[in-house]
């Protein structure tokens, strides 16, 4: 068993919100951990919209999506953050009291935390690869129907059906094709918006009769007990046809899901947590939530509604790591000691 | 304003008055039409307003766009009339304009 990580604050979500959060809490000497579901930093502005601007950042008139990331990186960088990415919460346990909060908490990849605030800034949830709904899709699942490849070795020998056009279905089609039994890419147009040098890798190994790429949609699953057999598919003639396949891997993007936040034990409104609006405290003292995760009465989902709500957090997340000293309030333009944390000094 | 038509997947119909200039998607919202959801906002990030365009309207409301393109790749069940609805904008041609939502959007 890995080591616990003891922490002062456990972040979950390492977005715009999060990442100033870390900012707030600095300044008040709490450090920070922080766990993000994706394999890169910066939630949606990094992974919807890296290039589009938004305009409603105060002090910025225009500042894109990754510009916004990378100034909150550099703008917390004093702090040093670390970052546990391409993991998710999966349980949190309160092993405090309502006055002394502590809280283990435990990622879908094995790492132990235990931390004296969780800080939910999950914006609209986890990240989670898209569903294609086909019917009874789901009692195949994790037998041999997947959203993602743990291990490549799973499929060595087995006909895959990978489905389709972005780099995930690319990437995947060459890094299988050397292991399966067969490769079998089906797009649902001859055109792919992956790297077009993944494209032309591709499409001379169908041109070799190394793998199959058929251009259509799946429309339905045959197969006994979760094991696939084939999948019916329709092309864009409207002809349906059959690719035998006992293995299949549907890259159709990512959407938002709640995902396990909605066993932590807290009380829950439409998919959203309710905190208060003095602290940004959820039912359970000791757990935080800030940005989009959150409702309160008259909520807005603004980016700088979540700056704000993280301030007001950590000035009680300062009293739960340091409860036996006093906070005194100051400005990083005047305070000597906040511009030594900040490595500022004159 | 121009008259906008959502036909769900059942068959039930609606209509919404959109001002030109603003997008089917932001219309849908607006009036709380059922299967759409925008998951981004309008960024073209998420083909979560996936509409399929009524066949008298197809050559009006034109084609997708190759970034809407790339997009759709995302959604499900797509078809050669559909489009998301968040890049297409209102215009005064537009009024009367139907479409139909699809069963489901992810």
């Amino acid at each position: 068993m890995s080591d616990v990580i003891k922490t002062d604050a456990l972040i979950v979500g390492a977005g715009p919100v999060g990442l100033f959060a870390v900012f707030e809490l600095g300044l008040l000497d709490i450090k920070s951990h922080l766990v993000d579901i994706l394999p890169k930093i910066g939630g949606q502005c990094a992974e919807l919209y890296p290039e589009k601007p938004i305009y409603d950042i105060p002090g910025f008139p225009s500042v894109t999506g990754q510009g916004l990331i990378d100034n909150l990186m550099k703008q917390i960088e004093p702090f040093h953050p670390e970052f546990h990415l391409s993991e998710m919460v999966a349980s949190v346990e309160s092993i405090g009291t309502d006055t002394a909060p502590l809280f283990r908490v435990t990622t879908d990849a094995g790492t132990e935390f235990e931390t004296k605030s969780l800080i939910i800034a999950a914006g609209g949830g986890s990240f989670q690869p898209k569903k294609p709904p086909i019917p009874e899709i789901d009692t195949y699942e994790e037998k041999s129907v997947f959203y993602a490849v743990r291990r490549m070795e799973d499929l060595r020998g087995r006909d895959v059906l990978i489905v389709g056009g972005g780099d995930s279905a690319l990437d995947w089609t060459l890094n299988l094709q050397p292991i399966a039994r067969r490769v079998t890419l089906m797009h649902r147009r001859d055109e792919f918006r992956a790297a077009p040098h993944s494209v032309e890798q591709m499409r001379s190994l169908v041109a070799e009769g190394k793998m199959d790429l058929r251009i259509g949609q799946v429309t339905g699953l045959r197969g006994d007990h979760g094991l696939l057999s084939s999948a019916l598919c329709r092309g864009s003639d409207n002809a349906e046809f059959a690719i035998s396949c006992n293995a299949m891997l549907p890259f159709f993007g990512l959407t938002m899901k709640l995902g396990p936040i909605a066993n932590w034990g807290l009380s829950l409104s439409e998919n959203l947590v309710p905190v208060d609006t003095e602290k940004f405290e959820t039912s359970t003292p000791g757990i935080f939530a800030i940005g989009d995760i959150n409702t309160y009465p008259g909520k807005l989902k603004l980016i700088l509604s979540g700056f704000h709500e993280g301030a007001l957090a950590a000035q009680r997340v300062y009293r739960y790591v340091y409860p036996d000293k006093r906070l005194t309030f100051q400005y990083t333009t005047s305070s000597s000691s906040l511009q030594k944390k900040l490595g500022v000094e004159a | 304003m121009t008259k906008l038509q959502f036909v769900d997947f059942g068959g039930n119909a609606r209509v919404v008055e959109a001002p030109v200039g603003s997008t089917v998607m932001e219309a849908a919202i607006k009036n709380a039409v059922p299967g759409i959801e925008a998951e981004c906002g309008g960024a073209c990030a998420c083909a979560t307003c996936h509409v399929y365009i009524d066949d008298a309207w197809q050559a009006i409301v034109g084609p997708p766009t190759s970034m809407e393109e790339d997009m759709l790749d995302f959604a499900y069940d797509v078809r050669p009339n559909s489009r998301l609805s968040c890049q297409i904008k209102v215009t005064d041609q537009l009024d009367g304009l139907i479409v139909h939502t699809p069963e489901r959007q992810a």
